[in-house]
């Protein structure tokens, strides 16, 4: 899918607050996020900090999402259970996968391994991102994170936004 | 002055303004001083005041927005001092209860001793930065704060000591939605 589709889907299924921390992966659709106003893009200084301003946000009436890297869900999770999950704010997250299938920089290996299993134990639903998804997938998995009033998580692999 | 004090008089300076008060004893002492629906009492995420206030005043643009971080939750978050000067609300008041030390864990010590947090705002597109450590002069440049065009910032050195109080008594979640439902009155 291309950047500007998925930004513009994100937008046109209700979401209208959007932070984050920047990865590789997320990289032109994260500029394009911060070039364009009508997306009132917060760079955060960490993905806690990220996490804090969607909290506000919401507080505030938006619909907020937040961008990261899965390293940052390392970042987070104090954020997520003795924030969000305790005071249930609906959040939605969108996380790369770095370190999928054990092929990356070293760095990216542990937590791409681990990831899935740290939102399971929190409780997070997840949605994976494949090439072959479609647009409707997104926007009833979109759909599903409001009705349910719930923080659901949208994981990206490499590749399947260019 | 104590921290105590101080939050008592920051909060009678207050009509209907919201108040983000961090984890630790100063959510607790504001909800024993004078709990209401315009405090947010953050119980965890530690940290994290700062942002969840300038979320909630740079989306809420028209009401004014008081943030009670200690000086363990601003150093936490030093970043955040460089996203709300980023973003700039007007509407914003940080404020910085500085006793040295994490008193909530049992007083141990800080490092904030070697920072000037006001040149720190300063720095960081506040637009107004000021430093008390008495309470006629915290009341008096708090007023002024909350008239003037923010972002501002107010470094208020305390000492330590604290009350045997009791927890907060409210559900999380409760107090999320009546924080919620007292933010969207009058829209």
């Amino acid at each position: 899918m291309n950047y500007k589709s998925f930004c513009n889907l994100l937008k046109e299924s209700g979401f209208d607050f959007f932070t984050g921390v920047p990865c590789s992966i997320l990289g032109k659709s994260i500029l394009f996020l911060s070039r364009n106003k009508e997306f009132q893009y917060i760079p955060a200084t960490t993905e806690s900090e990220a996490i804090g301003l969607a909290s506000g946000a919401y507080m505030a009436g938006r619909r907020p999402v937040v961008l990261m890297q899965n390293s940052g869900l390392g970042v987070s999770i104090n954020a997520l259970t003795s924030l969000v999950l305790l005071y249930k704010i609906p959040l939605f997250l969108v996380i790369t996968w770095r370190g999928y299938g054990g092929n990356d920089a070293p760095e990216h290996l542990l937590m791409g391994k681990w990831m899935l299993d740290f939102l399971k134990v929190m409780n997070i639903p997840v949605m994976i991102l494949s090439k072959d998804s479609n647009k409707n997938q997104i926007v009833n998995f979109a759909k599903k994170q409001k009705n349910q009033g719930i923080t659901t998580a949208l994981i990206l692999k490499k590749g399947v936004i260019e | 002055m104590n921290r105590y004090e101080a939050i008592e008089t920051i909060i009678n300076c207050l009509t209907d303004e919201f108040v983000i008060a961090c984890n630790g004893f100063i959510s607790r002492e504001l909800f024993n001083i004078k709990d209401r629906p315009q405090n947010f009492y953050m119980l965890g995420s530690m940290g994290l005041a700062s942002s969840i206030g300038l979320g909630i005043s740079s989306v809420k643009t028209d009401k004014k927005v008081i943030i009670l971080s200690g000086d363990g939750n601003m150093l936490m978050s030093f970043g955040t001092f460089v996203t709300i000067g980023k973003i700039s609300p007007r509407n914003l008041v940080q404020i910085v209860l500085d006793n040295e030390c994490h008193e909530s864990t049992g007083g141990q010590e800080t490092s904030s001793s070697i920072v000037d947090f006001t040149k720190i705002a300063k720095s960081t597109n506040f637009k107004q930065s000021k430093f008390v450590d008495n309470l006629s002069t915290l009341q008096k440049v708090f007023t002024f704060l909350l008239k003037e065009e923010g972002p501002s910032f107010l470094h208020v050195k305390i000492n330590k000591g604290t009350k045997d109080l009791p927890r907060i008594s409210i559900e999380p979640p409760e107090i999320l939605n009546r924080f919620m439902e007292t933010l969207h009155l009058n829209q």
